[in-house]
């Protein structure tokens, strides 16, 4: 019975017109597609992008060369040396990161004591040639300084839920 | 023994053991902060709390001794919540700064909180701000993070011997720090790092360079005196950046003297030689292996052929391996020029025939501790061998009589039985005392011609009473140092010494130079024998000798002459006149440079594999922990590839291990013996009059690396460079403490501050080793500038 039933449906196509009723169904309802980069998706405050160094609203960076980062990188991307300033504070002299190596994973910023170390929701960076992916503590400050508003405003937010 | 039960594990423990005790030997961990094996029970920080079964409160565990039938539980609910608590109360004042704190990720604190410790803290008043104290050059003091152990408090008094930290303010204000503003003197005052449990006392010169879980750890075998203290060297990135002591309860203990701890700095200084230079016209050229060495090659085979073997001289610096001296001896010997030798720090070579084979100790280093009498004679174990000092001062508090017959009064951490303090030609005289003395109480007929030199001697209370506690003691040992070996009347002051050893009963015991006098003599590096004591080896020039010659061409392994050389004024001029000199060192001067023709840069201790022995006659080896730094090649490579280029039999090797191989199946019979003919003196008398010179040692100055150790130099710094006389001898010259004075003797002139110093004797100056050194006798005039 059940043999002559499919045999009569696959006769007037009912499979094909489900199938086109669910196309014209997206067809007409509103679309998820994003005109990038014109139009962008909504970002979480956990984004993990272009990594940034922070500094206190005096100036003075928060970076205290406590090598946590360094040593929970998975990729081995951080590369910390240390001295102590003229005014006897840890600080770092060399501070860089390695985006070619690395994996955006977070932990450098999951793991920094003084949220010096974190990851922006800049993603869109290129580079020409590998130096350019090589980050530097100056390159890292300089990024922290251009986007403190939206790195602090995203810490906030997040702040409940860790 | 009694029975005791720790978490159901029943045990046999000694009586009186603390429960502590009992429970680390077998292997039951219990957390600790005050209790230290090796310092007195203290039991203030009560962080070992447990339960023992029967009793109400829990107990310290290292204050408390076992009984039979004790059950312990170190993990029940009771014992748990008692720890918790402490570690509560602990962490309250504690900071939260293990970020920025050294100690972190090794810290005893931060492994027991992460066990005992709550996550969130319950104390919200103000934590407690104590100032950083300023230790010296050496300890930093980052005392807020103090928890109050009081271990380093004890290390001062017990180990020591000086009690330079303490505690000051009850309770809450209670503070460790020293009671006056001075920087920690002692020569042990590093191993209050290591005790100290949390980050308040750490290494300065260290500090901020690595943390530790990026440092490798690479056993090694200190490098700086006769004990072969086992150390830790910790690397990072390629580079040797802290050292720390490998317990050995046979030699070393838990301890490390600070010479071994932060010597590491000049490794990696600014005047390491890291590629082979060889001079041309003057002009000094960086060049490759093959230029460097066939210019030495060249050189050295010019000199041989023109003028012979006996015109050829090494000298080697009794810190290189045994492996280095080895091969150096075999090349020397090889091309036929018998003149090796690694003893720069003595001047009188007149009994070297009968001397034992090698400078023995003469018991083992434990043994030390088992003295019941002890006579320092030119020695001051303290400054020189500290770990040696360390246990001749335990004997002292074991009830143990030290004497001590010095050119100066010596600052021992131990009290002093008798001592006679003397200007160096006297102390041949004191000598003689004591063994008329000895002679006199014990009615022992003095050897032949021995009875004429001491007829003259007037026996004083001291000699009698350092006869009298010579003889009486079952254990005794008469120690020669430093001093003694640098004595100019060397052999008559062993001589006589070795007769005070043999009538009193006592052990004849060296302490020598360097790390690896023994092992330098083992294989031969000396003049008149070959590896063993081979008396059939061929034979050549002392030290002196070589020097006093003035031969053609030296090579030089690892010394810098001006500096290392007792007899150092004779070798500068001799150095300057030769005409070919290949100095072979892991660092460079500008007087090296002056006198030197070829220099080959060899790898320090930590950048080669090697082996000492130590004074007690241990073997002990090592390996490279880093890289050689540059162009810098391990010592036997460079020789054995010059022992290839001279064409000499048996230079076949591919690894140390081959060399040492060879040297331990010479030296396998060796018998360890301090035994020696007696050889009369001719006289005991010095002809000396007026200020008679005697020999400043700075305690951070013996060798080229230590000397670039930036840190130990700092600490040095107070010592160095004066002219330094009793308070007697100022007013007798005519000067006052501060002044500039003028030293002269020979030819040398000197001008430096006075410092009045009464523990120089009444007829001696202590100055600087280059005046003294040009040759120790002879009278030191001194003038107001």
């Amino acid at each position: 019975m059940t043999a002559i039933t499919n045999y009569f449906k696959s006769l007037i196509l009912v499979e094909l017109f489900r199938g086109l009723v669910l196309t014209g169904k997206y067809f007409f309802r509103k679309k998820i597609t994003v005109q990038y980069p014109e139009e962008k998706t909504p970002m979480s405050p956990r984004f993990r992008g272009l990594h940034a160094q922070r500094r206190y609203p005096n100036g003075e960076e928060r970076c205290i060369a406590c090598k946590l980062c360094e040593a929970v990188c998975p990729a081995l991307a951080i590369t910390i040396d240390l001295e102590e300033r003229d005014d006897g504070t840890r600080r770092t002299t060399r501070y860089d990161i390695d985006l070619t190596k690395c994996i955006f994973c977070g932990f450098c910023e999951e793991s920094c004591p003084v949220d010096a170390i974190v990851e922006t929701r800049h993603f869109e960076y290129h580079g020409e040639n590998r130096d350019d992916l090589y980050m530097t503590k100056e390159k890292l400050l300089a990024v922290g300084d251009k986007m403190e508003k939206q790195i602090a405003a995203d810490r906030a937010a997040d702040a409940p839920f860790r | 023994m009694v029975n005791i039960e720790i978490d159901g594990k029943q045990l046999e423990v000694t009586e009186g053991a603390m429960v502590i005790e009992a429970a680390d030997d077998a292997g039951i961990y219990i957390p600790r902060f005050c209790y230290h094996k090796k310092l007195s029970i203290a039991a203030n920080c009560r962080m070992c709390l447990i339960d023992v079964e029967k009793v109400g409160k829990a107990l310290p565990a290292c204050a408390t001794p076992v009984t039979d039938g004790m059950k312990i539980s170190t993990r029940s609910e009771k014992a748990i919540e008692a720890q918790k608590s402490v570690m509560e109360f602990l962490l309250i004042n504690h900071p939260l700064d293990c970020p920025i704190c050294d100690q972190g990720g090794e810290c005893e604190l931060q492994d027991i909180a992460m066990g005992y410790g709550s996550d969130v803290s319950i104390y919200s008043e103000q934590k407690r701000v104590v100032e950083n104290k300023n230790f010296g050059p050496l300890i930093s003091g980052d005392m807020t993070r103090c928890i109050h152990c009081t271990r380093c408090v004890r290390f001062g008094e017990e180990v020591a011997g000086i009690k330079e930290l303490g505690a000051t303010g009850r309770g809450e204000h209670m503070e460790i720090g020293t009671y006056v503003q001075l920087s920690l003197s002692s020569e042990m005052s590093g191993n209050v790092i290591d005790l100290c449990p949390v980050g308040a006392l750490t290494a300065k010169p260290s500090r901020f360079t690595a943390r530790a879980w990026e440092m490798v750890q690479h056993k090694s075998i200190a490098p700086h005196d006769c004990m072969g203290s086992n150390i830790l060297l910790h690397t990072f990135r390629d580079q040797v950046v802290r050292v720390v002591p490998k317990e050995n309860e046979e030699i070393n203990e838990t301890w490390l003297a600070d010479r071994d701890r932060f010597s590491y700095e000049g490794l990696n200084s600014d005047e390491r030689l890291t590629v082979p230079m060889v001079k041309t016209d003057g002009q000094w050229q960086e060049v490759d292996w093959d230029t460097a060495l066939q210019k030495a090659v060249g050189g050295i085979s010019k000199l041989l052929s023109e003028q012979g073997g006996e015109q050829l001289g090494a000298i080697a610096s009794p810190n290189m391996t045994v492996e280095e001296l080895f091969l150096l001896q075999k090349m020397m010997r090889s091309v036929g020029s018998g003149n090796v030798d690694h003893r720069i720090g003595q001047i009188d070579f007149t009994d070297q025939n009968d001397e034992p084979v090698f400078p023995w100790l003469g018991q083992s280093i434990v043994d030390l501790e088992n003295n019941d009498a002890v006579l320092l004679v030119g020695c001051n174990a303290r400054h020189d061998q500290p770990i040696a000092g360390h246990r001749i001062r335990k004997a002292a508090l074991a009830g143990a009589r030290i004497m001590a017959v010095n050119p100066m009064d010596y600052d021992f951490n131990f009290s002093l039985a008798a001592k006679k303090i003397v200007s160096p030609a006297k102390l041949l005289q004191e000598l003689g005392g004591i063994l008329k003395a000895l002679a006199a109480a014990s009615n022992i007929t003095l050897p032949t011609g021995l009875v004429a030199l001491v007829i003259n001697i007037t026996v004083d209370n001291t000699h009698e009473k350092i006869a009298r506690e010579l003889n009486e003691a079952n254990n005794a040992s008469v120690i020669l140092g430093l001093d003694a070996f640098a004595h100019p009347r060397f052999a008559s002051l062993r001589a006589i010494a070795n007769q005070i050893a043999v009538l009193s009963s006592s052990k004849l015991c060296y302490l020598s130079n360097g790390s690896n006098s023994a092992g330098a003599a083992l294989s031969g590096a000396v003049p008149h024998r070959g590896p063993a004591g081979d008396a059939s080896a061929l034979k050549g020039k002392s030290v002196t000798d070589m020097f006093a010659d003035k031969l053609a061409g030296y090579i030089l392994l690892g010394v810098e002459a001006e500096l290392d050389c007792a007899a150092s004024a004779a070798a500068t001029e001799a150095l300057k006149q030769a005409q070919f000199v290949v100095s072979m060192s892991a660092f460079c001067n500008a007087q090296v440079k002056e006198y030197a023709d070829v220099l080959l840069p060899v790898a320090p201790f930590s950048e080669t594999s090697g082996t000492f022995v130590n004074a007690e006659g241990r073997w002990q080896s090592f390996e490279g922990a880093v890289a050689p730094l540059g162009e810098t090649r391990p010592g036997w490579k460079v020789l054995r590839v010059l022992g290839n280029l001279f064409e000499c039999a048996g230079f076949d090797y591919v690894t140390s291990r081959e060399i040492l191989d060879e040297v331990q199946a010479l030296t396998a019979n060796t018998p360890l013996n301090n035994d020696m003919p007696w050889n009369c003196p001719a006289s005991l008398v010095i002809d000396a009059q007026g200020f008679e010179s005697i020999v400043d040692r700075p305690i951070y100055a013996g060798d080229c690396l230590v000397r670039r150790a930036s840190s130990l130099q700092d600490v040095a710094q107070k010592h160095q460079f004066a002219i330094r006389v009793n308070q007697n001898v100022a007013a007798h010259a005519g000067l006052a403490e501060g002044e500039q004075a003028m030293a002269k003797k020979n030819d040398i002139e000197l001008t430096l501050p006075v410092v009045i110093d009464e523990r120089v004797p009444d007829d001696g100056v202590l100055v600087p080793s280059y005046l003294s050194h040009g040759s120790t006798t002879g009278e030191v005039t001194l003038s107001r500038v």
